[in-house]
């Protein structure tokens, strides 16, 4: 990345909250992902779920790092992940909940998955040529997120009575959070306007595209809409997202500054 | 709770092209294709391979070792057939 030209100002606030964004949801998840090393099931998963975890701590860093550049208040990675307060995040609130089993765990890493691999296409051609540089790397890393976690989710949905039951449950949870990813934001206008990024709000048909045939191949049945509408990546999250804050960034909470 | 075992399936890397498959390990999975996928996250996390091969356990047909002697010894005085009594000429570098 350092023989690219690095791209060092914003094209608008917008841009900068386009990229945290990204950077928050990638966090995150990671975050939770990571919360299952050493309790999987099997030795095995416990190793693929951490691999995903990582890979997605390693795009929160290139993020992170390029939205602080972005915004030029000389931030960092470590002070944006580890300083900022509960309504700075600007993730999905999906990526906040709990990990509860594995059934919900590879359906919430499918369904992000699937989304976040829509993004990375399109981001290929951001204007932004730092964050289409984080892309061409990050979408590989998705794709197998996206196959593996797919995968278990057909193998728990269409398995055993108790498998397909938490899988059942899995989608009734997670489900109605999902709608966020599409709700029009003042960011993305800035974003599309400007050519870093899309509308988040027109990925909406090939997402569904992707998933609901997973879903079918997992015999799970999509719960019935409801209007409720998570705002995490306006600021305003779920009541698990302290808990997860406060384990994440302790560290450097009582030890500002500290590094390895 | 009923505990079924994964079946174990073993695992080959090629770490480089041209280079053969190597037995590297082992890898509990329901099936083939996760099969692959956790032989991947076990054994190419720090870049050791550019393709895998997974075979169910079972389907591999050892050799019994106990026969070891009557398979195995016959050979030891052979010494013959070790390519070592002929004088290469210096082009040929790499036998």
């Amino acid at each position: 990345m350092t023989e690219m030209a690095q791209q060092t100002t914003a094209t608008s606030p917008g841009h900068v909250e386009y990229v945290m964004r990204m950077g928050d949801n990638a966090l995150i998840l990671g975050q939770r992902t990571a919360e299952w090393c050493g309790h999987s099931p099997v030795l095995e998963e416990d190793m693929a779920l951490a691999n995903m975890a990582l890979d997605l701590i390693g795009q929160a860093r290139m993020l992170l790092t390029h939205a602080g550049r972005l915004e030029g208040r000389g931030r960092d990675e470590d002070a944006l992940a580890f300083q900022r307060n509960e309504p700075a995040f600007r993730n999905l609130t999906l990526c906040e909940l709990p990990n509860e089993d594995f059934a919900r765990t590879m359906l919430r890493i499918a369904l992000f998955s699937r989304f976040q691999l829509l993004l990375w296409e399109r981001l290929l051609s951001s204007t932004d040529s730092e964050l289409a540089a984080i892309a061409a790397k990050s979408i590989k890393e998705a794709r197998y997120h996206a196959q593996h976690s797919g995968d278990w989710v057909v193998r728990l949905g269409d398995g055993t009575e108790e498998s397909h039951r938490r899988a059942q449950a899995a989608l009734d949870y997670l489900w109605p959070y999902t709608a966020e990813f599409f709700i029009p934001s003042a960011a993305d206008e800035a974003a599309a306007e400007a050519g870093v990024g899309p509308l988040w709000s027109t990925l909406e048909a090939d997402w569904e595209a992707a998933v609901r045939p997973l879903l079918e191949e997992a015999m799970l049945s999509l719960p019935a809409p409801v209007p409720f509408r998570s705002q995490g990546k306006f600021g305003r999250h779920s009541e698990h997202m302290g808990h997860l804050l406060a384990e994440m960034q302790y560290l450097q909470r009582i030890h500002p500054g500290a590094r390895w | 709770m009923e505990r079924k075992e994964w079946p174990l399936w073993e695992v080959f890397v090629r770490s480089r092209n041209g280079l053969d498959h190597k037995h590297c390990g082992s890898v509990h999975a329901p099936d083939a294709r996760l099969a692959l996928q956790v032989a991947r996250d076990v054994y190419t996390r720090r870049q050791e391979g550019v393709s895998i091969w997974v075979v169910q356990a079972d389907h591999i047909v050892a050799s019994d070792p106990d026969a070891k002697p009557e398979l195995f010894d016959p050979a030891e005085d052979k010494i013959y057939r070790h390519p070592t009594f002929y004088k290469l000429p210096d082009e040929v570098n790499h036998m």
